[in-house]
């Protein structure tokens, strides 16, 4: 540690201005302070600062994201042996799933750092963390077999388009990671939805059983084969066909809770999207005219990537609305939407995705009137005052 | 009546070095110093030059924006040194002591047979009218003006701040006086602010002519801004005075005795402090003899002030002219390796992202390290944890980064100063300096107003 930190002080020279690897200064530094936290010291303001940086609430997210990864790579390779009719061990099931997702991220983190070291470069900012979090949500958010070259055109698209042409971290209006998807959904819809892309090696269609049909829960109740759905315990742990992330209420739930304990996710608008596709649901259930608006309103939240959506997406603190009360309108309206979009609109049979970059859309508007009314607020104090001096 | 007001948004630091409840007259320091950088907006312009005599209370130069502020020198004896810094700012004006204090003499009246008038001029010409200062901007008070209260915050919340009721305790009849002077200053109310989760001085308790108020909660509880932010809200073109407690106290001395006697209780703290007790001292005072042999050995960082608001001195620097407290912490300067991934047992956090919540009521030592790299705002509702006001601090921060003085109108910039968001820039993920913005709004909104 000593000698990489002596080796680190003894490069450093040749990153900085004038040296001769001036063009790689963001790159250097990134890994530096990636590998030793900067030795900077308080100049004004407070002396003493928090301990919580950027790379620790990252690291954080990530962490909570380690579940749903976990059961998702053991999830795809159980849909896998599923559907060619094998039995496999515990073992064999997961080791199926990490080859076939492993690397899906590996492209994703690869695409993405290396266009936001370069544009840190371009601009001479440092490296920011966000992309720690995008990199390895874009993965989960997508079905198994989708191939590489596209990740790495939508990563490319997410990251240059959905963040740095707004300035880069902090700047965005839209949540990358889910601006790759959509990209996707929309570029290469062949890829992104019907019955076989969730399940790997079905793409192929070699050795697939007759029974196995690959179908994604929302995908059977938008046909109408709601007796198809898996049962209320397989909704909640996830033992069903989905993108690779989203399939386990439980492994989400998980990370939810790592998220709120720390701090670091937005409790109120987890509340409220849960609270929003409730109602929705609700509404949905008493005017039930068909089958899948029978669907009682808690399944909901436990298909298709509602609750990944809420725990991870919605909460993204930069796309999302900023003050405490619009956080609360904002994710009502995310689970309002998304159920809405779900089952009424037969284009589309997932609308988390939709909902979320809509309210993205939004979030400002809404962040508007809340200041607006606090303006008011203060307004209105003033002209009280005048009235009691009357 | 008196209320309680219950505060629930804040935090407390846990750190080491609390003052003990140990009263030292400190030895008269060596040297004594002025410093015009304590006083935001003004400019200084000397009256004396190095090598002149002044007595206690002799000007050592006044403010050109407005001439009949003047600033006095604590001490009699002779100057030493006139410091300036970048572009031939004055920093400081350094006095030599006399041993034996010789006071300019004022006269000694009664507060209540004197008018209005009157009382504004002594405050001026003794030179102890700065001790007052103003909502909005956070500034000197301009004599002009007629505030619509005063507020006084007789208790301090802040990490190892000094207790407002232990220092006060047996300056009962000083405390009502400087009252009565300020009772003449405005038509309105005199706010006391009192904590109302212990017993309070007597001197508080016998305080006449002054509403009490009460307050319990976590730091910024103790700070003026939202104490004036709960009780009697500051709109545009609204003016409220403030003061502290031992300001008020040497004002009182000015109408009994006649002299500039600056005399304060103040609280020496910090984990790098050997024994942390409280010292009476003359303001002004160079802090190279209050700490001999009380400081332990390192690389240290001498504050005059608090850990979040103070000012950084060196070691032979002195006390500032509104400051109760010197803190001594250690200096950062040192990388971590993996500082971000490590479990952080021993990280201080606002947040639950190291284990340091595995153990609660912990106290910390805390170094300067900035424990991160400067980046774009991008968590939110931080500082709204922090932040007890009904004002949004990220709104307020982003129109005044755009300059947009409306914006910082309506959004409430005449409410705040700088230490009120103190906490919101410590906790920052961010590493915002989010102080010197507010800094920045203020002065830009002062410009604009004037």
């Amino acid at each position: 540690m000593k000698s990489l930190r002596g080796y680190l002080d003894k490069i450093k020279p040749k990153f900085e201005k004038g040296g001769k690897f001036e063009k790689f200064h963001s790159t250097f530094e990134a890994f530096e302070s990636f590998m030793f936290v900067p030795d900077t010291v308080t100049t004004k303001g407070t002396h003493i600062r928090d301990a919580n940086d950027m790379k620790r609430t990252m690291t954080v997210v990530v962490l909570a994201l380690v579940p749903a990864l976990l059961f998702g790579m053991w999830n795809v390779g159980y849909q896998h042996f599923l559907s060619i009719g094998q039995e496999s061990s515990l073992w064999q099931t997961f080791f199926t799933g990490f080859i076939s997702v492993l690397p899906i991220i590996v492209v994703s983190y690869v695409v993405g750092l290396g266009i936001e070291f370069a544009f840190a470069q371009y601009r001479g900012h440092e490296v920011n963390e966000g992309f720690l979090v995008t990199g390895m949500l874009i993965p989960l958010v997508l079905p198994v077999d989708v191939p590489l070259w596209m990740v790495a055109l939508a990563t490319a698209f997410a990251v240059i388009i959905g963040k740095e042409v707004f300035g880069g971290t902090g700047m965005n209006i839209f949540n990358p990671a889910l601006t790759a998807r959509a990209f996707l959904f929309f570029a290469y819809p062949s890829y992104m939805s019907g019955n076989e892309v969730w399940t790997h090696g079905m793409m192929k269609g070699e050795g697939i059983i007759d029974s196995f049909t690959g179908a994604t829960p929302l995908a059977e109740a938008a046909a109408g084969n709601i007796n198809n759905l898996p049962s209320v315990s397989d909704m909640f742990f996830g033992f069903m066909p989905g993108s690779i992330g989203e399939t386990s209420t439980l492994a989400i739930l998980i990370g939810a809770a790592i998220l709120l304990f720390t701090g670091v996710g937005s409790a109120r608008i987890m509340i409220s999207t849960v609270v929003g596709g409730l109602v929705m649901g609700l509404i949905l259930n008493i005017f039930a005219v068909n089958p899948y608006m029978e669907v009682p309103a808690y399944q909901h939240l436990m298909l298709g990537g509602f609750a990944f959506g809420a725990v991870f997406m919605a909460t993204d603190p930069v796309s999302a609305a900023q003050t405490a009360n619009g956080k609360i309108i904002y994710g009502f309206l995310i689970g309002f939407l998304a159920i809405l979009i779900r089952v009424l609109n037969p284009a589309y049979p997932e609308g988390m995705m939709l909902a979320i970059l809509l309210m993205n859309v939004f979030a400002p508007l809404i962040d508007h009137y809340v200041i607006e009314s606090n303006i008011n607020k203060r307004l209105k104090r003033v002209k009280v005052q005048v009235k009691v001096q009357e | 009546m008196s209320q309680v007001i219950k505060i629930k948004k804040g935090l407390n630091i846990n750190l080491l070095g609390e003052a003990e409840k140990i009263i030292k007259k400190a030895d008269q320091a060596e040297y004594y110093a002025v410093k015009p950088t304590d006083f935001k907006g003004i400019r200084p312009k000397l009256v004396v030059k190095v090598g002149d005599k002044v007595k206690a209370g002799s000007p050592l130069f006044f403010d050109k924006l407005q001439p009949e502020i003047l600033f006095v020198s604590p001490v009699s004896g002779e100057i030493t040194a006139i410091n300036r810094g970048e572009r031939r700012v004055i920093q400081e004006v350094i006095i030599h002591s006399d041993e034996k204090i010789d006071y300019h003499e004022f006269k000694v009246s009664d507060p209540k047979t004197l008018t209005r008038d009157e009382i504004i001029l002594i405050l001026l010409e003794s030179g102890m009218w700065p001790l007052l200062r103003q909502r909005p901007y956070s500034v000197i008070a301009n004599p002009k003006d007629t505030p619509k209260s005063i507020f006084i915050s007789a208790f301090d919340t802040a990490p190892l701040a000094p207790d407002m009721d232990f220092v006060v305790s047996d300056d009962t009849a000083m405390f009502q006086k400087g009252i009565d002077v300020l009772s003449k200053l405005t038509t309105g109310t005199i706010h006391l602010n009192l904590n109302a989760d212990y017993p309070v001085a007597e001197a508080y308790n016998q305080a006449k002519g002054v509403l009490k108020n009460y307050f319990t909660g976590p730091h910024p509880t103790g700070n003026v801004g939202v104490q004036i932010n709960k009780i009697d809200p500051i709109n545009k073109g609204d003016i409220i005075w403030y003061t502290y407690p031992q300001e008020v106290i040497a004002i009182g001395r000015l109408f009994e005795k006649g002299i500039y006697d600056v005399t304060k209780t103040v609280a020496i703290t910090g984990s790098e402090i050997i024994h942390p007790k409280y010292l009476k001292i003359i303001n002004g005072a160079s802090i190279k003899s209050l700490l001999k042999e009380n400081v332990k050995s390192g690389n240290n960082r001498f504050i005059s002030g608090n850990v979040l608001t103070g000012t950084k001195i060196s070691n032979e620097g002195f006390i500032s002219f509104y400051d109760n407290q010197i803190t001594v912490i250690p200096e950062g300067k040192y990388f971590e390796f993996f500082g971000w991934a490590l479990p952080g047992i021993q990280k201080y956090s606002a947040s639950r992202t190291f284990l340091s919540w595995l153990m609660p009521g912990k106290k910390y030592t805390l170094d300067t390290n900035l424990h991160g790299g400067h980046r774009a705002f991008v968590m939110t509702n931080e500082y709204d944890k922090v932040f007890p006001m009904d004002i949004y601090p990220v709104h307020l921060i982003k129109a005044i980064l755009a300059e947009d003085i409306e914006l910082m109108e309506k959004l409430g910039i005449y409410e705040v100063d700088e230490e009120d968001f103190a906490l919101c820039e410590f906790v920052c993920t961010s590493k915002i300096d989010v102080q010197s913005i507010i800094r920045k709004g203020l002065d830009l909104t002062r410009v604009e107003m004037s």
